[in-house]
């Protein structure tokens, strides 16, 4: 069993505060234009929020997922326009393979695409690899190697995602690490997939109870009919219905983040968690991506309105990192190979103290 | 606002030690029991069953050992409602007895009450039913007009209750009634609770009402100056509300409320096999990432009854979610498996139960409050009302 930590609870106050101090609407909005929060970045750097899961000889934190998941969902209830997850999953990443962290922005490729690997040398293509532009170096785990690619090695074709959040393509011509390592992790996806999925699913749950309580507040401000209307029972049934779903995509998120703790040298248990927590965050999205919206009618639509930060980052999110079908299949695949007997069974043997 | 959290927890090893024992019980008992009983999951009953899980000490785990419960944590109590949901126990004949008329006889019964009625309960010997809904009283429970007269020697009880889950086999009903007139200004006023033996009592008339899947399983109760003693009084005279509040938490708090169509998925997963498509597997998947997840929450409720909270909000947000996935499964394993579903002597054990989980999904969402109710007190949580 475990509960609400020391460090949890005081990483949880920090990144709440700095987050919620630092992304206001006018950075919010400068960054969809191009314009790289530096403050903010500095300020979560240099309170050690951005490499927590690396160990502390290597230049990070040392705390665990179950108390790095605070951070995860801060940075979607706030809408971070920073890559402190994807730096924060490469970290861990490069701790585990015994490399140095470098200080600054990382960016996490998922090395199961057209990547490969041949005499220690990187070649091939990663598309919407997000936050290369601004990172000083991209961490790549292919078949169990960590790379730690210095950002000049590359060639980048910047785009975005629909949240107006910087991705790229990045295209590796023999590129030459800084640093390599071995990962010592198996598993049945490829790692940096998984935990990318990983951090989406709490980001998500993160940006869904920030819509949710948006929502609630616009409902009791906004009269009609003379009345809030947060007294109409349709508005209530919705918002219910919507905050329902944003807890159980919260409970699933901490649940993997929790599953990532226990992982030893195989992945392919917490994979499942993951799956689990990505399908259900995206499922989420859906709904309550609408019950925001409907709640705020025309004034949710507008450009103005602070709404769409979060729930355009939902909707982006929702198919980063692998979207719910991709995520469905691998844990139905799993289900439909083992069997319908042995369904219950693996299912409380994965979840156990 | 309230923060709503849950805090994932995973079981202590002595609940995982449980585990173990109760799947050699199922497999012992259960043997070659067939995937359509096992479908009726917590309202299907055998009386012999339960006495076997009382002896085992698995009905009133988590109660006081002088009463003959188990001073067990709810954590244990948990894996073993688990685990006869997963299987489609048998459980119905005790189940409401267990899960919320012993716990309320326990927090508002005399220390007469306790003795008198508790330990066979244990013994899996005493079932219980749930007098609240009456014809013109569904979900607006406070509009109840059964009514109890004081008398020189007790309680005399007029009025009709409905749709009472296994009067007809109950030995008790724990029906809440009005003892005071309805006070306009205080809806919840002049309500109270009592303890009626459903054998004994005179005046007390049963009728079953068939359900749509055409079972005998609820009924209609009918009290003509019935005479009850005065230790038939639950609690305080006029405290009914309350209690039966409370008594609701029970209800709506335990993993009954996302495993009633657990066998459903079980035949699903056996009729696509393993050589299925991607979409098919795509769609096992959604199921299976919500079936972990669903049961991830309602750990966490069994650890918040554990720490002594009363968790009102989390119980109605997991049986939202909960209802809403044992609900939509036949509507999923359509989509998935592209059949309709045939009942005849040919009819094989997905098509069975696809076909009785069909028709018994339609209660999901009404017993135990509806959908309805649970999003409003979910809203009232959030502030909106
Ligand atoms: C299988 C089954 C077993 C049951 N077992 C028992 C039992 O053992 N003991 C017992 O006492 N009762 C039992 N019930 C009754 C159950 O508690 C009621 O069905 C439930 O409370 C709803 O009441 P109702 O059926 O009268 O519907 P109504 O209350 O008439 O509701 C009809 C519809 O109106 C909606 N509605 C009502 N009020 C509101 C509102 N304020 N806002 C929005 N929508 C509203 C409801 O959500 C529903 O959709 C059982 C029911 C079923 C189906």
């Amino acid at each position: 069993m475990t509960g609400t930590s020391e460090m949890a609870n005081i990483l949880a106050e920090a990144a709440g505060r700095l987050l919620e101090d630092h992304v206001t609407r006018d950075v919010l909005s400068a960054a969809e234009d191009g314009t790289w929060p530096q403050d903010l970045w500095q300020e979560l750097e240099q309170n050690g929020l951005t490499q927590p899961l690396a160990p502390e000889d290597r230049g990070g934190m040392g705390a665990t997922f179950a108390d790095a998941f605070v951070i995860a969902f801060a940075a979607g209830r706030r809408r971070a326009p920073v890559p402190l997850v994807e730096t924060m999953a490469a970290g861990w990443l490069l701790g585990r393979a015994g490399i140095d962290v470098p200080p600054g922005p990382l960016a996490l490729i998922d090395g199961g695409g057209d990547l490969a690997l041949k005499d220690g040398a990187l070649s091939g293509v990663a598309k919407s690899v997000p936050w290369a532009a601004q990172a000083g170096h991209l961490v790549v785990e292919i078949d169990g190697t960590v790379l730690l690619v210095p950002a000049d090695a590359v060639t980048l074709t910047p785009d975005s995602n629909m949240a107006g959040e910087p991705r790229g393509t990045v295209t590796l011509e023999a590129a030459k690490p800084a640093a390599t390592g071995s990962l010592g992790l198996t598993g049945n996806l490829p790692v940096a997939r998984t935990l990318g999925a990983l951090m989406r699913a709490a980001q998500m749950a993160g940006a869904m109870e920030g819509a949710v309580t948006l929502a609630v507040q616009h409902a009791g401000d906004r009269e009609q009919f003379g009345r809030p209307i947060a007294k109409f029972q349709a508005i209530q049934q919705m918002l219910a219905r919507a905050a329902a779903r944003a807890a159980q995509a919260r409970s699933a998120a901490e649940t993997a983040f929790l599953a990532l703790d226990r992982v030893g040298d195989d992945l392919t248990d917490a994979e499942w968690d993951v799956a689990a927590a990505k399908v259900v965050a995206g499922e989420a999205a859906e709904i309550v991506y609408d019950a925001a919206h409907q709640t705020h009618g025309a004034i949710g639509f507008t450009y103005e309105h602070e709404l769409h930060f979060t729930t355009r980052r939902l909707w982006a999110w929702r198919g980063e990192f692998g979207a719910e079908t991709y995520w469905a299949q691998e844990i139905g695949q799993r289900v439909l190979a083992r069997g319908a007997d042995t369904l219950w069974p693996d299912l409380t043997a994965r979840q156990k103290g | 606002m309230e923060d709503i959290r849950f805090t994932p927890g995973l079981l202590p090893p002595e609940a995982e030690a449980l585990r173990a024992e109760v799947r050699d019980f199922i497999a012992s008992h259960l043997k070659g029991y067939p995937g359509v009983k096992r479908a009726k999951s917590w309202s299907g009953a055998d009386p012999e069953f339960s006495k076997a899980m009382g002896a085992r000490g698995w009905i009133g785990m988590t109660w006081p050992k002088e009463y003959g419960g188990g001073g067990r944590s709810f954590l244990e109590r948990y894996v073993v409602l688990e685990e006869m949901l997963a299987a489609g126990a048998p459980v119905s004949a005790h189940w409401v007895a267990d899960r919320q008329s012993g716990p309320l006889l326990l927090k508002f019964g005399t220390e007469e009450q306790r003795r008198k009625y508790i330990p066979a309960i244990t013994r899996g010997e005493s079932y219980f039913c749930i007098g609240m809904s009456e014809p013109n009283s569904g979900s607006d429970l406070a509009s109840i007009r059964t009514r109890a007269e004081k008398t020189a020697d007790g309680w005399r009880i007029n009025g009709q209750k409905i749709w009472t889950s296994k009067a007809h086999t109950a030995h008790h009903m724990i029906a809440l009634v009005r003892t005071r007139p309805q006070d306009p200004k205080d809806r919840h006023a002049g309500l109270s609770q009592f303890l009626i033996d459903m054998k004994e009592t005179k005046g007390v008339t049963i009728r079953p009402i068939r359900n749509m899947a055409g079972e005998q399983m609820f009924n209609e109760v009918f009290f003509e100056d019935a005479e009850v003693p005065a230790d038939a009084l639950v609690g305080t005279e006029g405290g009914g509300w309350g209690q039966v509040t409370t008594e609701l938490a029970f209800e709506r708090s335990g993993p009954e409320r996302y495993l009633s169509s657990y066998q459903l998925l079980f035949e699903l997963v056996r009729e696509i096999g393993a050589d299925a498509g991607p979409a098919e597997a795509a769609g096992i998947g959604r199921l299976a990432a919500h079936l972990s997840t669903l049961r991830q929450m309602s750990i966490s409720i069994a650890t918040m009854l554990e720490r002594g909270e009363t968790p009102n909000l989390a119980a109605a947000i997991v049986k939202e979610l909960g209802v809403a996935y044992e609900q939509d499964m036949p509507g999923k394993a359509h989509d998935i498996a592209g059949i309709s579903p045939r009942t005849g002597a040919d009819a094989g054990g997905f098509d069975q139960v696809m076909a009785y989980m069909t028709m018994a999904a339609r209660s999901f969402s009404l017993r135990g409050g509806t959908r309805e109710i649970m999003r409003g007190i979910i809203a009232r949580g959030l502030g909106l009302r």
